[in-house]
């Protein structure tokens, strides 16, 4: 099976805020974008168990100019906080590397 | 009423760089104005707590410097929002002091504008008990008391604060937190250039090059804003924007790609089109700006939570990383049976341990928190309401985890090695953001004061 790394030319997560982790998956081109852009996996009920976040929490866009899929959470511990380990958000995407493509 | 705005932004954030060469190319463009972002909340509340910046002194006079000489030469003035990190008062008024040694050294006379974004408690309490102050998604809760409790409190200045600086014909603008994006989109707001195209550009400009493709450095970007378009290119002949390099950089750092929030109202480029008009520059259009009915600003704030202390170790005997959760749980035991007897009851403080080769980057977001590795890494950190608190606990914690016993070893055993004496470093105050609130002024101004230098 193909993983989700393997087609994207992108992973990535940022703060957006001191209370936000956002995450961008970016594709070179379309045709890699279409086989990924899986409507069942990128839903908030489904990605909910991969980023440990209440379905509630959890927002997903799909951006057609951008090709590029788009989550973003709440930071379990906001930014600079006693217990934040990542500052800027930006090593907190391996849980989406794996994802199988189909 | 201009056909055209051309914008130069010079960079990421003053102070990150960009190359003298980019900044001559667009100069030679003949912009309107240069803009450039000062700040972000990106370092952490450190600096809006203590005025410190992120980028030190000397790399903000490297870009300040270059930035004031271009814009003199073309008697255009340069805008410069969220100074000095945070926007504070004081980092404004640090920002002047580096605009007057300029002056001085390069004998020219330069005439500055400045608004300061700091917050009175008591307007905020008052807007607070008048309804006039929501939280937006995702925030901490708010009271009268955390404004009570908050060390410092800024506002995020729209594109009014700029206009209301600009009055004085400055050459300089040194402005306080402010949208990123405000700075770019004010001047052509005045210029009559739709309120969508000039904050769609503006937030495209205030990362500076970051919008190439594959940028390798912070640089320039420039900008040309028509009545139903604006053009995108960086100044780096070996930069190029494309159609998907700039659709992506509105999704940087926003939770919702397609709607972003200005304290005027939402720019929304759900329908935006991105064309490619060479192979380095992009044309924008179909962006679009749905003013609110109410004008709102944004609140950052912060608040101290203690004193902070850290311990570094490392453990590489195989049968104490086996059985390393157990391990850090007897040792929590450990610290806190020492410390009920030594401190006693009724003192706020917290141990964290945090395990690098297991989960010490993604905590309870890692995927496989399980250790692959010979060796590990160990972060404590001891949260006390005092240094001498943190102190005390920080040698306990090194003394009980240094000679903590387990099952494979009889005998007394010291199984972690601290590189430092001593094993603890104080790290000091440590500061939360304490707010993610919007208030509703009466007017844009009301929340910001406004100052005049020449130097």
């Amino acid at each position: 099976m193909t993983k989700l790394h393997e087609l994207a030319s992108l992973i990535r997560s940022k703060n957006a805020g001191p209370f936000d982790l956002t995450f961008d998956i970016m594709f070179e081109d379309q045709d890699s974008f279409r086989r990924c852009r899986m409507p069942d996996v990128f839903n908030a009920a489904a990605l909910a168990p991969l980023l440990r976040v209440p379905e509630e929490k959890i927002k997903v866009f799909f951006s057609e100019a951008a090709r590029a899929i788009k989550i973003s959470i709440p930071r379990p511990v906001a930014q600079g906080d006693f217990g934040d380990s990542d500052g800027h958000g930006g090593q907190q995407y391996a849980a989406l590397l794996d994802i199988d493509v189909r | 009423m201009r056909q055209q705005v051309r914008i130069l932004s010079a960079t990421s954030v003053l102070g990150s760089g960009f190359s003298e060469d980019s900044l001559k190319c667009g100069i030679e463009r003949d912009p309107l104005f240069i803009g450039c972002d000062g700040g972000s909340t990106d370092p952490g509340p450190h600096f809006l707590a203590t005025n410190e910046t992120a980028f030190s002194e000397r790399t903000r006079y490297r870009d300040l410097r270059l930035l004031v000489m271009a814009a003199k030469s073309k008697r255009i003035p340069l805008l410069i929002g969220s100074c000095g990190t945070a926007g504070t008062n004081a980092q404004v008024d640090d920002m002047l002091r580096l605009l007057q040694r300029i002056a001085r050294e390069e004998a020219l006379s330069i005439k500055a504008a400045t608004f300061y974004s700091e917050q009175d408690k008591e307007y905020l309490r008052n807007k607070l008990f008048n309804g006039r102050f929501t939280a937006l998604n995702n925030a901490p809760s708010v009271d009268a008391a955390t404004i009570d409790r908050s060390i410092r409190i800024v506002g995020m200045a729209g594109a009014e604060a700029f206009q209301k600086a600009l009055e004085s014909k400055p050459d300089v603008v040194i402005g306080g937190r402010a949208s990123d994006s405000a700075i770019f989109a004010a001047l052509p707001l005045q210029e009559g250039i739709p309120a969508g195209i000039c904050w769609h550009a503006g937030k495209i400009l205030e990362c500076g090059a970051a919008a190439a493709r594959r940028r390798k450095t912070p640089d320039c970007l420039f900008a040309a804003l028509e009545r139903d378009h604006f053009v995108v290119e960086p100044l780096d002949p070996d930069l190029a924007c494309t159609p998907q390099s700039v659709a992506s950089h509105a999704l940087y750092e926003n939770a919702d790609p397609e709607r972003l929030a200005e304290p005027g109202g939402v720019l929304n480029i759900a329908d935006a089109r991105y064309e490619p008009l060479s192979p380095r520059a992009v044309k924008v259009s179909g962006s679009a700006f749905e003013a609110a009915s109410e004008y709102t600003v944004k609140l950052e704030g912060v608040e101290r939570i203690g004193w902070h202390t850290v311990t570094f170790g490392s453990i590489r005997d195989p049968f104490i990383v086996a059985e390393i959760d157990d391990w850090t749980a007897r040792l929590r035991e450990a610290v806190d049976k020492r410390a009920a007897s030594v401190i006693g009851a009724g003192v706020d403080w917290r141990l964290l341990v945090r395990i690098y080769g297991k989960d010490g980057t993604m905590g309870q977001l890692e995927p496989t928190p399980v250790v692959h590795s010979h060796e590990i890494a160990l972060v404590f950190e001891i949260l006390a309401p005092d240094r001498e608190t943190a102190t005390t606990l920080a040698s306990m914690l090194r003394h009980q985890a240094l000679h903590l016993p387990i099952a494979k070893w009889s005998g007394l055993i010291t199984s972690v090695a601290f590189p430092y004496s001593p094993a603890h470093l104080h790290r000091g105050d440590l500061f939360r953001f304490n707010m993610k609130h919007v208030v509703t002024p009466d007017t844009p101004l009301e929340m910001f004061k406004f100052g005049t230098a020449t130097f």
